[in-house]
C-alpha cells in the first residue's frame, strides 16, 4: 500500500550556541572556524581534571529576562530563545493553533536546577526549595514553555536519547506531520550540562578532552591527538511545516526535511558498536526514507565528538553505508568549534547543515592537523564549496547518544 | 512593624519573584486575578516573606490570603503575638 506522504519543509531556523547568540552570529563564525571553546573560571572547575568548555556567547537569561529566567532552567531558557528565533525567521507563522506542535527536547534536563534544589534541600530545608524546581528539572520543560510561547495546542513533545536526542526531536517533528498531527511543528534541542557534575562524571568515563591549556584547540575530531570531547551549551530549532501550508503562506523554504532513520546499536550502555552496524543502519534507512538517490548527497554534518573510539567507526560506517557514493561527499564536524552540546547537538547541526546546503558551502572541522590513518572520508578542514553532484543536493546529519541511540537526518534543496 | 512597611517590604518581594512593579502592589489588589501571580509564586512570596518578617505562613492559611492587604493583615497580626 503506498500513501501519498505530506512533504514537510523547513522554513525557520533559530540558534544560540558557543559561538553566537543567534543563527547568523553561529553560522558566520563556523564559516570562519573559530573556537567557542574556553577556560571555565567558576572556582569549582579547579577541583576538576577537565577545565574547559563551549560557553553560550550569549547568556540567555538576559534575552528572556530576570523574572522569567527563575523560573525556568537554563537550557530551557536556551530552547525559547531559539524558538523565538526561529519562529520570527519562519515570518511568525499564522497558524490554527491545534495544529502547530512542538518536539524540544534535551538529553539531560534541568541538571543545573537539580543540583540548586539539592544544595537547598541540605543547607536550608525543604522550604527553601524553589516551587518552580520540578517544571525546571524535567526534560519536557522546554516543550512546554515554547507551547505557551507560541500557542501551540496539536501536542508538545520531548524524545529522549541522550546526544542524539536534538536529531530525533527532528525526526518526530517530521513524523507530525507527515501523520497529519500538526502542519507547523517548532522541533529542536537544548542542553545546559556544563555543571560540576557532569563533568566529572564524562570526565570519570574517559570521554573528555583535558586538553586544559590550549582550550581553543581540545575539540579536534578524526585528529590524532584528540583525547575526547569539550562539553557545549545552547539549542537548535528548525520551524518545520507542511509543503502544502508553507505554499499557502507564501513562506520561504530553506529546504526539505526529506527523511530520518534511526537504529540502535543493542550493544553497550555507552560505547558504539565496533563495526559501525547501528549507524549503517541509520544512514541507509535514512536515505531510502528520504527517497534520494546517494549519489545525491554533498554533505554529512557528522557526529564525531572527538572521542578517540566513536570518530573513526562513523568515518567508516559512512563510507560503508553510502559505497561509491561516498566520494565527493565533504564531511565535517562543526564540535570542532561549538563542543558538543548533547542532547542540542543535533539541533544546531541540523542547522549548520540546512545552511550549508542553503549557501552551498560547508563549514570545517578544525583543529585537524594529523588526520587518522583508516579516516576513508574527505573532511573539509576548512570551508569548502559546494556543488550538486547528481540532481538535487542533499545533506545529511548524524546524531548518536549513549544507549546505542543513532538518527541520521537527510536534508534536500527545495 | 506598621501596615506601611510591611506592604513596603511586600512590595519589594513581590517586585523579586514576580516582576510586578512595587508601586502596584496595592492593598486591595488581588494576586491571582489584578498581579498575575500563580500558586508557584505565592510560595516563593510567603517564604520570603518569611525571611523579612519572620513570620510563617502556613501552607493552608496561604490558600486563604487573596489580597495584598490579607497578608498585610496576617503579618501584622502574627508578629505582634510573637512580639
Amino acid at each position: 500500500m503506498t500513501v501519498e506522504r505530506e512533504t514537510v519543509v523547513v522554513t525557520g531556523l533559530g540558534a544560540t550556541t558557543p559561538l553566537g547568540g543567534d543563527v547568523a552570529s553561529t553560522w558566520a563564525a563556523m564559516l570562519a572556524g573559530r573556537s567557542g571553546v574556553t577556560t571555565i573560571t567558576q572556582p569549582w572547575a579547579e577541583e576538576l581534571p577537565v577545565r574547559i568548555a563551549a560557553s553560550a556567547a550569549v547568556d540567555p537569561a538576559e534575552v528572556v529576562g530576570r523574572v522569567q529566567a527563575r523560573r525556568m532552567d537554563r537550557c530551557e531558557q536556551f530552547a525559547l530563545v531559539a524558538a523565538r528565533e526561529a519562529w520570527a525567521d519562519a515570518g511568525a507563522p499564522q497558524a490554527d493553533p491545534e495544529r502547530v506542535g512542538v518536539a524540544v527536547t534535551t538529553g539531560i534536563g534541568g541538571i543545573g536546577s537539580t543540583l540548586t534544589a539539592y544544595d537547598a534541600l541540605r543547607e536550608k530545608g525543604w522550604r527553601r526549595i524553589s516551587p518552580y524546581t520540578v517544571p525546571m528539572l524535567m526534560p519536557n520543560g522546554a516543550a512546554g514553555w515554547i507551547s505557551m510561547e507560541i500557542g501551540a495546542r496539536a501536542g508538545a513533545h520531548a524524545v529522549v536519547s541522550a546526544c542524539a536526542s536534538g536529531a530525533e526531536a527532528i525526526g518526530y517533528g517530521v513524523d507530525m506531520i507527515r501523520l497529519g498531527r500538526a502542519d507547523v511543528v517548532l522541533a529542536g534541542g537544548t542542553e545546559a550540562a556544563i555543571m560540576p557534575l557532569n563533568i566529572g562524571a564524562f570526565a570519570v568515563m574517559g570521554a573528555m578532552s583535558t586538553r586544559n591549556d590550549e582550550p581553543q584547540r581540545a575539540s579536534r575530531p578524526w585528529d590524532k591527538a584528540r583525547d575526547g570531547f569539550v562539553l557545549g551549551e545552547g539549542a537548535g530549532v528548525l520551524v518545520l511545516e507542511s509543503l502544502s501550508h508553507a505554499r499557502q503562506r507564501g513562506a520561504t523554504i530553506y529546504a526539505i526535511a526529506a527523511g530520518a532513520g534511526y537504529s540502535s546499536d543493542a550493544y553497550h550502555i555507552a560505547h558504539p558498536a565496533p563495526d559501525g552496524s547501528g549507524v549503517i543502519a541509520a544512514i541507509t534507512r535514512a536515505i531510502a526514507d528520504s527517497g534520494i538517490d546517494p549519489a545525491q548527497l554533498v554533505h554529512v554534518n557528522a557526529h564525531a565528538t572527538s572521542t578517540p573510539e566513536g570518530d573513526v567507526v562513523e568515518a567508516q560506517a559512512l563510507a560503508k553505508a553510502l559505497g561509491s557514493a561516498a566520494d565527493g561527499v565533504v564531511v565535517t564536524s562543526t564540535k570542532s568549534m561549538t563542543g558538543h552540546l548533547l542532547g542540542g547537538a543535533g539541533a544546531i547541526e541540523s542547522v549548520a547543515a540546512i545552511l550549508a546546503l542553503r549557501e552551498r558551502v560547508a563549514p570545517p572541522t578544525i583543529n585537524l592537523d594529523d588526520i587518522e590513518d583508516d579516516v576513508p572520508v574527505d573532511i573539509a578542514t576548512e570551508a569548502r564549496p559546494l556543488r550538486p553532484r547528481s540532481g538535487s543536493m542533499a545533506v545529511l546529519n548524524n546524531a548518536f547518544g549513549f544507549g546505542g541511540h543513532n538518527v541520521s537526518l537527510v536534508f534536500t534543496a527545495p | 512593624m506598621t501596615d506601611q512597611e510591611i506592604l513596603a517590604g511586600l512590595g519589594e518581594i513581590v517586585e523579586e519573584i514576580a516582576g510586578v512593579p512595587a508601586d502596584e502592589v496595592t492593598p486591595n489588589k488581588s494576586f491571582v486575578e489584578d498581579l498575575d501571580i500563580d500558586s508557584l509564586s505565592m510560595v516563593e512570596i510567603a517564604v520570603a516573606a518569611q525571611d523579612k518578617f519572620g513570620v510563617e505562613i502556613p501552607d493552608d492559611q496561604l490558600k486563604d490570603l487573596a489580597t495584598v492587604q490579607d497578608v498585610v493583615n496576617f503579618v501584622a497580626k502574627n508578629s505582634e503575638g510573637s512580639a
